[in-house]
This record gives structure tokens, sequence and C-alpha cells, in this order.
């Protein structure tokens, strides 16, 4: 892990590949959390006065 | 030392009241009032709340907790120990990631918010609180670099003394002294973060999680729900 | 009684008529605890972190002599970088940033005085007086020489460096008249090579030393640590701040402010720095008052985002109209 990481260069875009990853990964998990069922979501027990 | 039995109900006859009046009283009934444990812990939440982005903040707390137990450990072995011993490694390197969890999830809690608009409903001032953290976790994560005693602290303080100097700021907070840049980091700076959390997270428990967007404004009471019950 | 319980009130309602069900927070943030916990401990063990070793001037006095002999010139003739800086070390001009009617370098004046002639070679070549005649000659000769006389010397010896080699260990120039300057620098190169210049110039008359200002600006002004750190790609001109030694990620979270150090008009001023606090002072003051801003607090209702993060309740509500339709 101590050697030079290598560098994705796109015009005057210069970063590091651990960097890329670490923000790909930011963005993978967003899309996963806005996507992804959330568990243990019972149905609720008492209708609130709002519902018909 | 004969106490009417009738004082503590605030009936007393006299009007003079020892558990109501006189500042002690003045604050804990504003606390009372303001910081009902009921709402900081609730039990129950809208049935909305349903999603994984609403995780992003509890990870990033939890986070936080790891990066102050890590850093804590780091300072009480002493700044050599983490580069001497293959222990003080390992828990510099529970310090390192944790602090890469903790922004990046402060981020995708704040890109959460942003896209929830969480700011709603008088939510702003738990916004701001929040991105002052924001600002206050990026100045300490600073003087944690500075204070690493490596090449990348040593390049560090060489380029950002401009940066810093260049604001006037320079004359008092000297990126490139390593004793005041390790005091701030170990002590007062993660002081202020965690103080600024403990305020953020009580502004979001007392305001609850806000209404989707587009859903109808609370009501504003009990005549106003029964007329506008029908829409 | 409403009035009395104002605050709890305001919850009460804002959820009056939303269906609320069981939520468990503490137990959330025990599990988010746990989930992080094992998260943090399986990256350090696998993954360690980050500590290429600091450079040093004895280091730097080893590797490339020629280098370390042209900067410790430099600093003698007052020409250095840093001898030139201005606030907060001296009352140069060469690095101070301004922009329009703001000068707050020059406001706040010099508050770690530093010396470059006496404090990086003149005050370590006295301490190794002692026992070396010559030294204490040549330190006599130089100090007792006109400015004229001596900036001659240091002007000639400086060109000369351009061509220097390194001979058994000494940096050989052509013969010239250099005066004492060559044996005051080959004597403080034999200091900086033994690692003494690294404690000398932390000396402030203190026993206790936690001010890295003198060596770290003197090393500021050679090539070596600033060539150590063109290899890790460090320096600003390549997204520096956001980048770490070795394969590791660094300071992602500074992406917007090292952004503007590549780009126009901030690449190309003298007042970068300032220039880009400035904008990023801005930045951090939109992103504070979004929520009172029109047109920014807008943003997540026009891209509609929102909509998977509460699909349930927007799924819901379409249902319920539909229902009553």
């Amino acid at each position: 892990m101590d050697q030079p990481a290598p560098y994705v260069h796109w015009s005057f875009i210069l970063i590091s590949l651990p960097n890329l990853v670490l923000i790909g990964v930011m963005i993978l998990l967003f899309v996963l959390a806005l996507f992804a069922p959330f568990p243990g979501h019972r149905r609720s027990q008492r209708p609130g006065r709002r519902q018909p | 030392m004969t106490v009417p039995p009738d004082e503590a109900s605030g009936t007393a006859p006299s009007g003079v009241d020892a558990d109501d009046s006189g500042w002690t009283a003045a604050i804990r009934g504003r606390l009372e009032r303001r910081l009902p444990l009921r709402e900081l812990l609730p039990t129950r939440q809208p049935y909305y709340v349903g999603s994984w982005v609403y995780v992003f903040g509890v990870i990033t707390l939890a986070a936080l907790v790891w990066v102050v137990l890590s850093g804590v450990t780091l300072s009480v072995e002493g700044p050599q120990w983490w580069h001497v011993s293959r222990e003080g490694r390992f828990v510099n390197g529970l310090h390192f990631w944790s602090v890469q969890l903790f922004f990046i999830f402060m981020v995708l809690h704040l890109w959460g918010q942003f896209w929830g608009a969480g700011w709603r409903d008088g939510r702003a001032g738990t916004w701001m609180v929040g991105v002052v953290i924001f600002a206050a976790s990026i100045v300490t994560a600073f003087t944690g670099y500075l204070a690493q005693q490596n090449l990348d602290a040593q390049w560090i303080a060489v380029n950002a003394k401009d940066a810093v100097n260049s604001t006037g700021f320079g004359a008092f907070f000297d990126v490139t002294n390593f004793g005041q840049m390790y005091g701030l980091h170990v002590m007062l700076l993660p002081i202020g973060v965690t103080l600024l959390v403990v305020i953020h997270v009580v502004q979001v428990r007392l305001r609850g999680v806000v209404r989707p967007l587009g859903a109808p404004p609370p009501e504003e009471d009990d005549d106003v729900t029964a007329a506008k019950g029908g829409h | 009684m409403r009035l009395q319980r104002k605050r709890p009130v305001d919850r009460e309602r804002y959820y009056r008529g939303v269906r609320m069900v069981p939520y468990d927070l503490v137990k959330e943030l025990a599990i988010a605890l746990g989930a992080t916990a094992i998260l943090v401990v399986v990256l350090a063990a696998a993954l360690s972190s980050p500590d290429v070793p600091s450079d040093t001037i004895q280091r730097w006095a080893q590797d490339d002599p020629v280098d370390f002999v042209t900067a410790a010139t430099n600093e003698l003739a007052g020409s250095s970088t840093s001898a030139q800086y201005g606030p907060p070390y001296n009352n140069g001009s060469g690095s101070v940033q301004s922009w329009w009617v703001l000068h707050p370098q020059a406001w706040a004046g010099v508050h770690q005085p530093v010396d470059q002639p006496n404090d990086f070679v003149l005050a370590p070549l006295q301490s190794a007086v002692p026992g070396d005649a010559s030294l204490r000659t040549a330190l006599a000769t130089f100090t007792g020489a006109s400015g004229d006389r001596q900036s001659g010397w240091l002007d000639n010896y400086t060109k000369a460096l351009g061509k220097a080699s390194v001979k058994s260990g000494e940096v050989a120039t052509a013969e010239g008249d250099y005066g004492p300057v060559p044996l005051l620098m080959s004597r403080l190169l034999g200091v900086a090579r033994s690692g003494g210049l690294d404690g000398l110039l932390l000396t402030n008359g203190n026993f206790y030393q936690t001010d890295y200002t003198k060596p770290l600006l003197f090393m500021g002004d050679g090539s070596h640590l600033s060539g150590l750190a063109q290899d890790q790609k460090l320096t600003g001109n390549l997204w520096g701040m956001m980048n770490e030694t070795g394969r590791y990620p660094g300071q992602s979270w500074l992406w917007l402010y090292t952004l503007w150090y590549q780009i126009a008009p901030f690449n190309a001023s003298s007042n970068a720095d300032l220039l880009v606090v400035l904008v990023m002072v801005g930045a951090t003051t939109l992103l504070l008052l979004v929520p009172f801003i029109p047109g920014l607090r807008d943003i997540p209702r026009w891209i509609p985002i929102h909509r998977l993060i509460w699909r349930r309740y927007y799924a819901e509500q379409a249902a319920g109209r539909g229902a009553r339709t």
C-alpha cells in the first residue's frame, strides 16, 4: 500500500485511483440507499386520521 | 423543617414556591419543556421513514464514536507511538479508516438531506449546524493530517502555510507549528465537533423527521383539523 | 393546556394524522456501531494506514548536496522564497497576497519572525566554531565584509553552483571569487549531513521544542522535499490537496477546494490562495444558507430524487387518491 498510486488523467482532471474508488463507492451507496428496500418495515397497526 | 404537604404541587398558599421559583427552577422547567425525553427518544416514527437514506446520519454518528475512541487511544500513547509499534500502527489504521467512513457517511447524509430538502418546516437551524459540523470536521481532519509527523504532514504544512498566511490567519494559526496543530487536533477541535454533533442530534430529535416534499402542511390545531378533515 | 405544553405539541401537531410505526432508534445506533466497528477493524487490519517517513535536512544534504548548498547560499543571500516571503515571517513582499481592497496577510503582520541568513546559516555555523579555527576565520571574514562584497561573493558562488558537481562528498565548483562562502557552505553541509542542522534549526533557547517553522521553511526552499512530494503527486498543481501518500484515499472532501487551483483564472494568479479561499468561503456560505436561497432550495423539488426516498408515501397517496375517485 505504500507504493505510489495509479492516477486517472482526463483533461485537467487528475485523480488517484483510491480517491476515485472512494467516490465511486459513495455514489454507489447513495444509489443503493435510494433503491434498496428498507428491511423490518412493518405495516402499521394503527391507521391515522388522514387515512380514508 | 416542616414542609406544607401541598407545596410540591405548586399550590403553596404563601405564594412563594421553593420548587417552582428561582433560576434553578426556571432552567429545569425550560429543559423539561424543551427537551422532554419522550421527544428525544421516541419509539415511533412516521410510516414514511423507511429508506436507507435515513441511516446515513446514524452511521456518521457511529463512525464518529470510533474516530474519538481510536483518537483518544492514540493521544494517550503519545504522538510517536504509532510510528514505532505494530499496535500503534493498527490503532492509527482504525483512526484513519474511521475518519474516512465518518466523512463518507457525513457527505452521504448531506446529499440525502439536500435531495429531501430536510430544512423545511423550521429545520433550517438543523441544516446550518450540520454545515458547520462539516466545516469544523474538515478543519479538525486538516490539523490531524498536520500532526502525523511524516512526509505527508511536512508537505501539507509547507503548502498549506501559503493559503493560511494569505488570509492573515497564519499569524495566529501556524500550520508549521506541530505543538499548536497537535493541541488543537486532540483537544479543542474534537470537543467542538462533538458538542456540535450533540446539538445537531438534539435538534433532529426535537423536530422529528421532515414530512415528504409535497405532503400537506401540518394542521394548525384541533379546530382547523376538523375544518380540513374532509379535503 | 395547549399553552403549557408548547414545544411537545409542535411535534404532535406536525405528525397529526400521520400513521406512526414502531422504530427503534437506539437499536439502530447499536447496529451502526457494530457494523462500522467491523468495517474499520477489517480495513485497518488489511490496509493499515499511510506513513511515509518524514524528510530530514540530513537526508536532503546526503542525497542532494548541490541542491542543499544552493538553497543555503540563497538563504545567506536573503534571496530564497522564504527570505523574501513577507508576513508572518518577515517584512518581504514576495509571497504576500491581496485582492481588491483586501490585504489580510499584510494587515496581520509579522508574528513568527524568521531571519534566514542568521537563523538558517550563520547561527548554526557559530555553534560549530569551537575547535574549527578556519571556520572562525571564514565567519569573521564574511561578517566583517561590506554588504556589496558579501553579495558579490554570494552571486558568484550561486552562479557557479549551477555547474557544480559532487567530488568525494564535497560540492565542487569552478575557481572564482567566492571569498569565504565555499568554506562556510562546506561546513554547513557537514553539520547538515551529521543531522546537526535538523536540531539547530529548532533551538530557540528553550529545552522543549514543538515549532518546526524554521526547518520546514528551509526545506520548502530546496527541491528535495518537493521532489518527494512530486513523486507522491502531492503538489498543488496535481490536485495534491486531496491526495495521500501510497495507495490510500486522501482528503477527498477537499475536491472542490483543490479544483479551483487547476482552472483559470486561479491557476495563473499569484493571489490564487487568497482568491480560492474567498471562493470557498462564499461556497460554504451558500451551502449554509441553502434553506433561505430561492432557486437553490428548490433544486430538490425540481429534480425529484425525493420520489425515491419517500416512494412508499407517494405510492400510498396515489393509491388513496385512486381509491377515492
